[in-house]
This record gives C-alpha cells, structure tokens and sequence, in this order.
C-alpha cells in the first residue's frame, strides 16, 4: 500500500509550543506524583525546573483513578529481605534483588506522608477489632508517621495479608496528586516559569539529542482539548506512563471491552516511548492474569485473606490441593508447584475448568457465616450483630473503593455475597510492572547492595540504558509487587536520582535531533489521513467503512485479535508456540504497517489512534520476549505449548529485549540471574 | 458499565468555568455537545466505570447502567461524594437496598503542605539511599 504523508492539505496545521524544563516528568499517576514530589525538594534550592504532563486529570489518573481498599505494600515489622523472598517466590524465582530489596527499604516513608496528608488508614482497636480511618482518630489512635518504632506501627496496622494494610482509599489518588500539585507549584514559584503543570496533553514520542551519543533530549506530545502541539526539552526525563491494557482481547467483547482489572487508559505508551528510542526491555514476556470475581473484576485478595474465604470448584473440590493437578504440574514445573505463587495458582484453577468442574466459586456466604458465628459466641448477640454488620459493609467497601462495577454487578444478579457464593476467574493477559507482573525497562540498580553484579548499576539508579532517562512505577522491569505505595517510592527513587543527574550535568543543552516539523506532520496524520478520504463512501463518521483508513477502535480489535489468538489469549487458553508466534508476528507487522492509515475525525480519536499504535509497540515487545524464552516460565499467565516445562538450567534468566527503531529490528539477549539474598 | 447522562438534569456546567465531567473522565470520554449544551460519553466501550464523573457532577445528572456484555436491567449503584465522606446507594434488582458511608479523607480539601515539617534536602548524600527526609531501612 501506498504510504501516507501529512502535507496540511487536508487538515490544518497546528501551533507548535515549546516548553524547556529540566526535569520532565511523563505521565501523572503514582509513580509520577512520587516523582514530583522528591523531585522538587531537591530541585527547588538550585532552581532547577521541574514539569509533570499528563494526558489525564492528575486527581484521577493512572491506576488509582477509581480508589483503592489497601496499600498492598507497607514493611512495618516486617523484614525487607523477606519482602525481596516473597516477590521472587510470586515471580517463579526471576527478579532484580536489588531494585526489590531498595524499594522495600523506602517504601514506609510514602505511606506515612500520604497518612499525614489525609489518607485515612484503618487501625487495630483495643479491642482487637478493626477501625476505619474516623473511628482510629477519634479512638486517639497516632499516625504511623508518630510512632516510634516499627514495631507500633505492626501492632497498629490492620493487616490483611503480611504485607498489606486497610484503607478507606476513595480518595486515595485525589490526595496524592494535591501533594504533589502542590509541590509543582512551591517549584514554578521559585523557578518563574509560566506552567509546570500540563494536563490533557498526550505525550507520544521522546527526542534524543543531537550532539550527545544515546541521551534523551525531550518529548513531543498533543493536547487533548485544543489543536496544539507540545514540545518539551529537557535534561532527564521520567517515563512513568504506565503499564498496557486491552492488548489482548478481554473477555468481554462488546461494551464491556472496557471493564477491565487494570485501568483500560494505560495504553503501553511507557514502553513504546522507551523501546522506540532504543531504551533495553525486560522481562517483557511477563504478563500478569488475574483471578478475580468474574466479569466485575472485582478484587479477591480482601475475601481471601481478610476474610479468610475459600475458592472451590463448582463440585467443591480445593482445586490447589487437588492431588492429581500437583503430581503432573510437579512433572512440567518441578519445585516452583510447591512455592504455589499466583500463576501456579492460576494454572490449577484451569485444570478443573478444563475437566468440566467450572465455574470456580469463592464461598464468601461460608467466610461471613464463620466470622459471624465467632463475633457472636465471642461478644454476645447485641455486640456480635453490630460487629457483623461494620463488617459487611468492610466488604463492600472493598469494591466500592476500587471496582464499583463488582457491586453494580453484584446488585443487578441480585447476589449478596453474604448469602451466595461468586465466581472467580482467571481474566485476561496484562503487561505491568507494578502489580504482581514485571514487564518493563532494564534499569541501572542503587548499586549499595552486596553481591550485586557490578555492570547493574551505571550511576543513576532507575536510569533506563539511555542516559538521561529515568523509570518508575510500570516501566521498570523485573521487580513487581511494588504496587501502588511501592510506584509512589519508586517515583521518589527516580526523581532523586534525576536531580542528581542533572546536578552532575548542569551545561548540557537538550537539543532534538530530529525534524519537529516532520513530527508534528506524523502526530496529525491521522486527520490528513480521514480529512482526505472521508467522503469517499457513504459511511457516517460513527460507522467508517472506508478502504483507505482504519479507525481507532478497529485497530485496537484486530490487535486484540492477534494477540488473542496468536499470543496465548482467553480463546487458547492461554497456550502458544513458536509457530504460532511467528504467524501472529507477520499479522503484526501488517497491522504496524497500517498504522500509517489510521484515522481520527476528532482530537479523542488522535488520542486513541496514538495509544493504540503504542500498545502495538508492547505487544511485539511481549510477543518476541515468549518467542525467545524457549520454556514456560508462567504457567497459569502464559503457556509455550512446545516447551511446557521450567527450564533453570537453560532460562534462570533474564530476557533483554531492544529495539532498533530505524531498522525496525528487535534484538534479545540473556542476562545471567544473580540471587542476592538467600 | 458505561456513563450516562440524564437529559433533564444536564445544564452543561453553563455556570462552571469547565464542564466537570470533561475534566475529570481519566480516559477523555465525556464530552459536551455544544449545541445541546448537553454532555455524553463518547466512547461507553472505553469506560472504565470508574465513577469519576458521577462523582463530580454538580447535578447529579452521571449515573452508570451496567455493560449491556452481561448485566441484567434494573440495579444501580450511586454515590454521594462529600468533602470528607462517601455515601453509597446500592439497589438491587430485586429491590433490596443496601447503604453505606465510608470515610475518604481526615484534611480539609486543598489543605496540603507537603514540606510541613520535613527536613531540607542534604545534597552530601543524594547518591545513597534515602529520601531528603527519611533514612532507608537497613537490613
């Protein structure tokens, strides 16, 4: 097909604005806020600009835009080493010791400053019993951030697995994004600039600069509510745009396409921004598939350590303990079945869906008759039923804070989790580096912890193998579990760490190497592209059958077709090959090809023509990383249907993964995996 | 479970300097139709359901039917957003009511001082670990 060029013939050119800063914050969730909010303190005294720019509203945006019910990951009491254990156990044994073990020893300080700004967090009762964030203040109960030792703070906290704490979240993420708005503005006063802050502007691509060999210059991006582009210079950059969701196809098809666990915005833009400039990816084969309350995605974790429920199948088997499952796992996956971490998990839930034993149930009614009958014989009738009821409407909280859809869900079925019990399941693929996943960018490590191979740190921690380019959050790669609290550190870590940079390289100008004016040209070419052929057929804007173009929303699906079909979907179960790979690779490669045919009649449709190009970006990096893993290394999330089995001697690795964007080539190379703490 | 909003109670946030929904919708799908100075969700296949925009509308004009994928007709779930607490309405299809009132913030809105009482970055030691105010854990 004939390539398509942006001429303005057809669409109108928009005004170019320049924005020079020094440090350039991309994205606005946690890990961005955290980032800012470091960032500025060390900044500030020398002057140095700081700038966030979000394609979103930052009081909601990112991953906890709706809320969360828990901080998954607060140490307390706990040992940091055995934070690093437990994330290797969840990761089948291949994570960066180093960038586990440096979160966890940060993490605390977050969710104390975020207790302090107003985060109400619940708190053990003396009594025994739980109390939301009113109930703890007025209970006289301190802040953490006052106790004084760790050791208080675990007697404090109500825990609902050893490393997650209770919150009343609503308004988790509008918290967050005030400390951090609030120290952009502390920075734009001392440093005079006009704005710092940029919403509705959707960053697209990073610059390299001109003059210095593999260093990041900038960014170019568009607005969202005008025809205006953005072009940003600056001396470090944090990319904290977030992880990839609708890659594959979800489970829901139809108006549901957008329910899904993760937020359905993060459209893997961090990781093509990074892999297109050549920054080297890890881990990328990693996908994480939650189980959870089927089509409300719902969360579990509360029900299952909470309140302690457990998940059959439909014949009321244990599917985990199942006997049979195990002793042909063990064949396939060896020790890594007893560690029984998510994905293990996952995979035996399969096996009795498979056998015809589905749906999975999860016997909440079972969980609160137990609760109840104890709270009872424990307190008396009157005290009993009072607790009983504070704790229902906990475990409603836990959805309404988080997946209100769940209870929407749950209202419209007419099932009180109380009475019935609900079906889980395992959903659908997502690629991130935050959760319980750990797809993302290879990253320079703090470089203090013994036994760390040297060539894993390169000077600035969390620096990508592009100078000058910070990660955090879901970008950087091989060490998950950070979650929201851990990406809120993360961004600290990283945005330290760029002050520093800066500092050491205070001349240099940031000066992009490429043409503007030919970006700006490939940014709009959507409009050219539907300006032009519009009125070749008859098709209304909302219908668009047109030989010429492709929209937005019918790109997305036949990625999501591919990615389904060829790189282990719902619709195989999750099972592929290298055969069937490399056939969904030639169907990528034609899809990235059309890419220069997309099409937007408005400036909601560039938004999605440019999110969609990106998670094409991802998905290529995902499916070329299982392709070049010749084992299983997440049975339950992925499948190599030609090589079922854990490979240690082989594949105890990691898998690095880089892009030559010019040549439109993708090298992958093993790094040797180091365990540092036994 | 895509947006919705009600004609009758939409005024397109005439008196507003933005239109609430517009500003806040994390995926850029509430939109305003300029002529009926009316808002709707542009893309309901998109939606996360996060209720952002029901929960800033200042007419309560947003609610949420659920995906037409897979739920029954005839339940809802509704917010009431106040400054330091939340109240949900849920029905169910049934008709069974269930409310709930959680906290959601201990600050008054806007209140935030993030340095309040945080020490002054020491730059002898802003390539070890640690933050500008916090030490980090040793093992």
């Amino acid at each position: 097909m004939e390539k398509e060029t942006c001429t303005f013939s057809y669409c109108q050119k928009p005004p170019v604005v320049e924005v020079e800063t020094d440090f350039l914050i991309i994205g606005g969730g946690m890990a961005a806020c955290g980032a800012a909010f470091e960032a500025v303190r060390w900044a500030n005294p020398k002057k140095i600009r700081v700038t966030m720019v979000d394609k979103a509203a930052t009081d909601r945006s990112g991953a906890v835009a709706m809320g969360l019910s828990a901080i998954n990951t607060y140490m307390g009491g706990n040992k940091v080493e055995d934070y690093v254990r437990y994330v290797r156990n969840d990761l089948m044994g291949i994570i960066r010791e180093d960038l586990v073990y440096d979160l966890g020893r940060h993490v605390d300080d977050s969710v104390h400053q975020f207790e302090k700004w107003g985060l109400p967090i619940w708190k053990k009762g003396d009594d025994g019993f739980s109390l939301d964030g009113f109930q703890a203040r007025d209970a006289g109960k301190p802040l953490l951030a006052d106790c004084k030792s760790d050791e208080e703070r675990e007697k404090l906290v109500v825990r609902s697995g050893k490393w997650q704490i209770m919150i009343n979240g609503e308004s988790y993420k509008v918290i967050v994004a005030e400390a951090a708005k609030k120290a952009l503005e502390l920075n734009r006063q001392v440093t005079g600039v006009p704005q710092n802050h940029f919403e509705r502007v959707f960053i697209v691509k990073l610059l390299m600069d001109k003059n210095k060999d593999n260093t990041v210059a900038g960014a170019i991006g568009f607005s969202v509510r005008e025809n205006k582009v953005y072009v940003f210079k600056a001396k470090a950059i944090l990319l904290a745009a977030g992880g990839a969701v609708n890659v594959f196809r979800p489970r829901s098809v139809g108006e549901g396409m957008g329910r899904t666990w993760f937020p359905v915005w993060n459209a893997g833009s961090g990781y093509a921004m990074g892999a297109l400039v050549g920054a080297e990816l890890v881990q990328m084969e990693n996908r994480f598939v939650p189980a959870r309350f089927k089509d409300g995605y719902g969360p579990v974790g509360a029900w299952f350590l909470f309140f302690k429920a457990k998940a059959t199948d439909a014949l009321r088997d244990d599917y985990c303990a199942n006997q049979e499952y195990i002793a042909e796992a063990k064949k396939k996956y060896g020790k890594y079945v007893d560690a029984m971490g998510t994905a293990i998990r996952n995979h035996f839930m399969m096996e009795a869906m498979i056998r015809g034993r589905g749906p999975i149930l999860m016997w909440t009614n079972e969980a609160m008759a137990e609760i109840s009958k104890l709270m009872i014989e424990k307190l008396g009738e009157k005290e009993g039923m009072k607790k009983v009821k504070h704790l229902e409407a906990e475990a409603w909280e836990d959805f309404l804070d988080m997946t209100i859809g769940q209870a929407g869900m749950w209202a419209a079925n007419n099932i009180e989790p109380d009475k019935v019990p609900s079906e889980i399941i395992p959903s659908e693929p997502y690629l991130l580096g935050s959760h319980a996943g750990c797809a993302g960018f290879w990253v320079s490590g703090p470089g203090d912890i013994p036994n760390t191979p040297a060539h894993w740190s390169w000077g600035y921690n969390r620096m990508s193998t592009v100078n000058g380019l910070f990660m955090a959050g879901d970008t950087v790669g091989g060490s998950g579990h950070k979650f929201s609290s851990g990406s809120h550190a993360e961004g600290r870590i990283a945005g330290k760490a760029a002050i520093a940079y800066i500092l050491d390289h205070m001349d240099f100008q940031p000066t992009p190497r490429e043409n503007i004016d030919e970006l700006v040209a490939e940014i709009y070419l959507p409009f050219e592209v539907y300006e032009k052929y519009k009125t070749y057929t008859t098709s209304p804007h909302h219908i668009n059958v047109n030989p010429y173009f492709i929209k937005p929303d019918q790109f997305q699906k036949r990625l999501m077709k591919i990615a389904d079909e060829y790189f282990g979907g719902v619709t195989t179960w999750f099972k592929t090959s290298a055969t069937l790979i490399q056939e969904g690779l030639r169907r990528l490669q034609l899809l990235k090809e059309d890419a220069n045919r997309l099409a937007a009649s408005n400036l909601h449709e560039l938004l999605r023509c440019w999110e969609n190009y990106h998670r094409v970006i991802a998905a290529e990096a995902h499916a070329r990383s299982i392709l070049f893993r010749e084992e299983t290394r997440y049975p339950g999330y992925y499948y190599r249907a030609d090589k079922d089995f854990i490979d240690d001697d082989n594949w105890k690795c990691f898998t690095i993964a880089k892009y030559d964007a010019e040549k439109d080539e993708w090298t992958l190379r093993k790094e040797p995996y180091v365990q540092i703490f036994p | 479970m895509p947006s919705y909003v009600i004609t009758e109670k939409c005024d397109g946030c005439k008196a507003q300097d933005k239109t609430a929904c517009q500003y806040i919708c994390p995926h850029d799908l509430m939109t305003l139709d300029r002529e009926k100075m009316k808002a709707y969700n542009q893309e309901p296949e998109q939606c996360w359901e996060c209720y952002n925009c029901v929960k800033i509308c200042p007419q309560q004009a947003i609610e949420v039917r659920g995906y037409a994928d897979y739920i029954p007709l005839g339940g809802s779930v509704y917010p009431m957003r106040g400054s330091d607490s939340i109240m949900w309405t849920i029905k169910f299809r049934n008709g069974v009511i269930k409310r709930f009132k959680f906290p959601i913030r201990l600050t008054p809105e806007g209140s935030i001082d993030p340095y309040a009482g945080l020490p002054e970055p020491d730059y002898s030691k802003i390539k070890q670990p640690g933050f500008f105010n916090y030490e980090a854990k040793k093992a």
